[in-house]
């Protein structure tokens, strides 16, 4: 438990936190993968005893303010996934590439599934199809998420 | 699962009262810097094509805005008289009317929010003296109105956000209705008339100023289409902003002059009337010089 792993952790979720905002051009804007669960998914498997359900609850919240959704409704649906990950980090750790990739499309698809059941209580005008191909994007980028972050991780000798 | 269970009591509270309002501008006041961090890189562009752009370029660009210029201070002096004139007739009709909003000019800032809901972010907040329901509009018209302000910028819902419905009035017969907002950036739609009412495709709408959140009289958007089945009570009517919603980069802010939740006192109403009186003299001096 250093000091200078906190910061690594910290960077990381700002900079995915900066990728669900950056401006895309309008016809990339409902492709935009979940960066901060796949962000959050990593740390979770990676270091289950330091990153969980709370990290998961408090991105969820300025995921909400940043974006301008509901209060909690990034926070649902990314500690549930946080609390998902830590329950199942060590199966998926030992997965080969392509499986793990299978895992994370679940998790994703669960957070995306109560994302859709917030903005249908609420009454708002459901997304079409094409909201289910954020978590298709969000697995098929998943390998290199992995290895970005373990680099980083290793790097920076974060544990 | 105290995380999920914190989280459903925020969304609900959220959803129906407006006690997170605070809270929620307190966090933004945390994010911040990420806004600003994603909107450097189209700003530094902006810059840089500011700063590298050739003399000649700048002398067509000011000659351009020169010819714009004589052209608007032409409209504005025929605007003036009428403006006077609309003054001086309400003041016949003791109907209480002030003419003139503030404004304040505003910059959006290139940062993607929640793509399933319409609203934008600009560069002026509570530092400014913006507050929340303020009406913002582009050179052209309504854009929407503002729902949440932290010091330095401040969230605006755009009238094409299917939350957001503005009260509006056509402008050739009168006739005011809601329009509500649709979800796509170029739509707005009008559910409330009946299949008898009078609206034409190309009306335009503006600002019926009822409600209190929107200036009177601004135009907000033309009817595209009118659909009049004769089995449904209500037409089916759509009309497109005539705001650049997804265009504009320049916004304002708007200060409505009158305070119309509250009822007029006699000190309120004086000072105008003074006013009034005296430019309708200088109308009418103006009148009498011409003559």
């Amino acid at each position: 438990m250093n000091a200078r792993g906190w910061w690594m952790i910290a960077l990381t979720f700002l900079v995915a936190l900066l990728m669900m905002i950056l401006p895309l051009p309008e016809w990339a804007r409902p492709f935009r993968p979940q960066w901060v669960t796949l962000t959050l998914i990593y740390w979770c498997i990676a270091l289950p005893h330091r990153v969980g359900v709370g990290t998961g609850f408090f991105l969820g919240i300025l995921l909400d303010v940043l974006t301008g959704t509901l209060l909690g409704q990034h926070a649902l649906g990314l500690s549930l996934v946080a609390f998902l990950a830590v329950q199942l980090h060590a199966r998926i750790r030992v997965f080969p590439f392509w499986q793990q990739s299978l895992a994370i499309l679940v998790l994703l698809i669960i957070e995306h599934l109560f994302a859709l059941w917030v903005m249908g209580a609420i009454e708002r005008r459901p997304p079409g199809l094409i909201y289910w191909v954020i978590p298709v994007i969000g697995a098929l980028l998943w390998p290199w998420v992995f290895v970005t972050l373990r680099d980083v991780r290793r790097r920076f000798k974060v544990s | 699962m105290l995380a999920v269970a914190l989280s459903l009591v925020l969304m609900v509270l959220d959803h129906r009262f407006a006690h997170l309002q605070q809270l929620r501008s307190a966090l933004a006041f945390v994010t911040y810097p990420l806004q600003v961090l994603a909107d450097l890189p189209v700003t530094a562009s902006l810059w840089l094509q500011e700063v590298t752009s050739s003399r000649s370029e700048l002398l067509t660009q000011n000659e351009e805005l020169r010819a714009q210029n004589l052209k608007l201070s032409a409209e504005l002096q025929k605007f003036e008289s009428l403006q006077a004139e609309n003054i001086r007739l309400r003041n016949l009709l003791d109907a209480s009317y002030k003419v003139g909003d503030r404004v304040l000019i505003a910059e959006l800032s290139a940062v993607d929010l929640d793509p399933y809901k319409q609203q934008v972010v600009i560069n002026k907040g509570a530092a400014s003296g913006v507050y929340e329901g303020q009406a913002v509009l582009d050179a052209d018209a309504v854009m929407g109105q503002i729902i949440q302000v932290t010091p330095f910028s401040s969230t605006v819902l755009l009238i094409t956000d299917p939350s957001h419905s503005i009260p509006v009035q056509v402008l050739r017969s009168g006739l005011r209705t809601i329009a509500v907002g649709s979800g796509r950036v170029n739509a707005l739609d009008l559910p409330y008339l009946p299949t008898n009412s009078d609206i034409r495709e190309g009306d335009l709408l503006v600002t019926s100023g009822l409600g209190g959140k929107f200036p009177s009289g601004y135009p907000v958007a033309r009817v595209t289409r009118v659909d009049r089945a004769p089995d449904n009570a209500f037409a089916l009517i759509s009309a497109e902003p005539a705001a650049h919603l997804d265009r504009s980069r320049e916004v304002l802010v708007v200060w409505s002059v009158t305070p119309p939740s509250k009822p007029l006192d006699e000190s309120d109403n004086e000072a105008p009337a003074a006013g009034q009186t005296s430019e309708a003299e200088a109308t009418q001096d103006n009148t009498e010089d011409t003559q």
